[in-house]
């Protein structure tokens, strides 16, 4: 439940700027890791409030992914989508390999103290039933909800979200209307690296900070394409169904099957109904 | 410069636009051919090496620079590919109505690898093929996931992660798999590779291709099948790819899953990006930086201080700086920009640099609402 929330953020992540920009972004999980190296070297190495230290990272993370569409997008903007993809996998590669190369954070495996405990704790009265829930995963699934809310309510009332739609149905029209097209694309970059910095703090307690731990954003990719692409709800949703299918996958099924569970999940849905369970149907402009 | 004047339409689509390129290639032929006679060991196993790898980036380049579905999955075929073949020429299979289990000639085993990866690439194929964009690339990526996971797997077949050992070939008392018999091996496959795919692209099969590449409604309502198109340009490049893999199995002589990861997809489809996406130039281009990029920066870390030669992940930091770096300044790679310097010396004095401007563009929305 726990870690289909985590893949739920980082999906999340992934469908922002693909709402807006119509654009994958395959290094979402390198963002996660960043965000997560940033906590760590906030709150470990320098010593800071657990809370301080996350929001402190996740600020560098709206900025570094101000930064990153400045940079690495921008020069592509209006290039095919493919060139675009192949961007953000290069950015990943240089992300992941980058790193690994700045003293102090290294290529070993790192872990940040959260105020949360591991330690069981039951939800409900023990007369009722079991239902026993650490610290750590309650803190995930309660931010996870917390962020859906925040991010729904600002594409759907604030100015800024309802420019971010315009932006994302009609580049040119949007432009026309007098929205800053290309500002509004750094700031939803910015937007999905905090998110992924949230994701990185929260996944730290259970899987360690290391450089490779971006490679959880590849399977938020079933997350995000069961939900629909472009569905903030979807993409909770779909996150949270996928995390639950592979632990009953490692579970009921022999062995290796926990790896593709949710790959061949994947692979069905688009089969069968590639605008996944909230998405819209689409037809494709010539 | 070189005006070319077309009096028939023959002459549209003749393989060698104008006498010059019976030099120019024949030049390069014979050089590729003569290389063994004058290179080191080491160096005939790189060019081998290149071979194989650019025979899968021309099957690559098929299904992405010339009908514009990208896989992300393409190691998959690969790995498929060195699989069968390992399979097939080292312990044998038992098979109805034979006494004893089969060992195929290389003759008959390297077609079937291409067949089996051009059916995995069918099978593929199929459901994908409503797909497109970026939903196409994911669901191949993950077919790649599902097969990897397959290959480590079912041991009774792949050994999993013990690893296959490949045998050599023979024929007669030559050993066909090391050293100059498999450079010419390599080299002869490639070069008919590219014929085919040269042939392919100016038939009508390869021009629907290309226009499905170009604007997939547009191509439907000239009467292109989509579906047929799409499934023979997957089956195709598959099997090429699958081709490749077997060549490549006898080139590694030992397989293990971890050779056909994601990552060798990523590292396959930068080849065909970095070397110049449309063109099977490209392909060999890209193949030349994949493998020479790693030497050049084992070269280079002599020269740097050890600081920053013996960090870790220097080359795929390097490997994800060129990509974007090409991608944002020579969208058609290498090649493009080998285009770009032979222009400059045809048109000498007053060569335009307007000439391959791009335009600007807002990117037009896929969706439709």
């Amino acid at each position: 439940m726990s870690i289909g929330c985590i893949y739920a953020l980082v999906a999340l992540g992934f469908v922002l700027i693909y709402k807006a920009t119509e654009v994958v972004n395959f290094a979402q999980g390198e963002l996660m890791m960043l965000g997560a190296f940033l906590a760590y070297t906030f709150i470990s190495i320098l010593g800071w409030n657990y809370w301080v230290g996350a929001a402190a990272s996740i600020f560098c993370m709206f900025v570094i992914g101000n930064f990153v569409d400045r940079i690495f997008l921008r020069p592509v903007l209006g290039q095919p989508q493919f060139s675009i993809v192949m961007v953000t996998i290069g950015f990943g590669y240089m992300a992941r390999s980058g790193a690994g190369m700045i003293p102090g954070w290294g290529t070993e495996t790192y872990a940040i103290s959260t105020p949360f405990s591991s330690e069981g704790m039951s939800l409900v009265p023990e007369s009722i039933g079991s239902l026993v829930i650490s610290q750590t995963d309650l803190s995930v699934i309660i931010a996870t909800v917390l962020l859906c809310a925040i991010l729904y309510a600002f594409f759907t009332h604030t100015r800024l979200g309802i420019a971010m739609q315009a932006s994302s149905q009609n580049q040119l029209a949007a432009y026309y209307m007098g929205i800053p097209v290309k500002a509004v694309f750094s700031m939803i970059w910015g937007i999905s690296a905090a998110v992924a910095a949230a994701a990185g703090i929260l996944l730290a307690p259970t899987t360690l900070i290391d450089t490779s731990m971006g490679f959880i954003g590849l399977k938020a990719f079933p997350a995000a394409v069961l939900g629909g692409f472009g569905s903030i709800p979807g993409a909770v949703v779909g996150g949270v169904i996928i995390g639950i299918i592979e632990t009953l996958a490692g579970f009921y099924l022999p062995p290796g099957f926990k790896n593709v569970a949710a790959y061949i999940v994947l692979l069905v849905v688009l089969v069968v109904r590639p605008q996944g369970l909230f998405g819209q149907k689409t037809g494709k402009r010539v | 410069m070189r005006f070319l004047f077309k009096t028939d339409y023959n002459q549209d689509i003749r393989i060698a636009k104008h006498s010059g390129y019976y030099w120019s290639y024949g030049l390069l032929l014979l050089i590729v051919i003569a290389a063994p006679y004058f290179l080191e060991g080491y160096y005939i196993g790189q060019m081998t090496q290149l071979f194989i790898i650019a025979m899968a980036g021309v099957g690559l380049m098929l299904l992405a620079g010339y009908t514009g579905l990208v896989s992300l999955g393409h190691a998959a075929f690969f790995g498929i590919g060195a699989y069968t073949e390992a399979v097939l020429t080292s312990n044998g299979v038992p098979l109805p109505f034979m006494e004893e289990p089969v060992i195929f000639p290389f003759v008959i085993s390297m077609p079937l690898a291409a067949i089996f990866a051009a059916l995995a690439g069918v099978v593929i194929g199929i459901p994908v093929l409503r797909l497109t964009g970026i939903y196409l690339a994911i669901a191949t990526f993950a077919f790649a996931l599902v097969i990897e996971e397959i290959l480590s797997r079912w041991e009774s077949v792949t050994n999993g992660y013990t690893g296959l050992l490949v045998e050599s070939l023979y024929v007669g008392d030559t050993e066909l798999t090391d050293g100059a018999p498999f450079y010419f091996l390599s080299l002869g496959l490639l070069v008919l590779v590219i014929l085919i795919s040269i042939n392919l692209l100016r038939s009508p099969t390869g021009r629907a291709m290309m226009a499905i590449r170009d604007s997939e409604v547009s191509a439907q309502s000239m009467g292109v099948n989509l579906a047929r198109v799409k499934t023979t340009a997957f089956a195709l490049s598959a099997g090429i790819t699958g081709l490749a893999g077997a060549l490549f199995a006898h080139k590694l002589g030992f397989l293990s899953p971890e050779s056909f990861t994601v990552f060798q997809s990523l590292e396959l489809l930068v080849l065909v990006v970095v070397g110049g996406i449309g063109s099977l130039h490209g392909a060999i281009f890209g193949a030349i930086f994949v493998l020479a990029l790693p030497q050049g920066l084992a070269i280079l870390k002599d020269y740097l201080p050890t600081a920053i030669a013996e960090t870790p992940g220097m080359e795929p930091f390097i490997f994800g700086l060129i990509l974007v770096l090409v991608i944002i300044f020579e969208p058609y790679g290498i090649y493009g920009r080998w285009l770009k310097i032979k222009h400059y010396f045809q048109m000498f004095p007053v060569y335009k640099k307007a000439t391959f401007k791009r335009q600007k563009a807002y990117m037009k929305s896929e969706r439709l609402k």
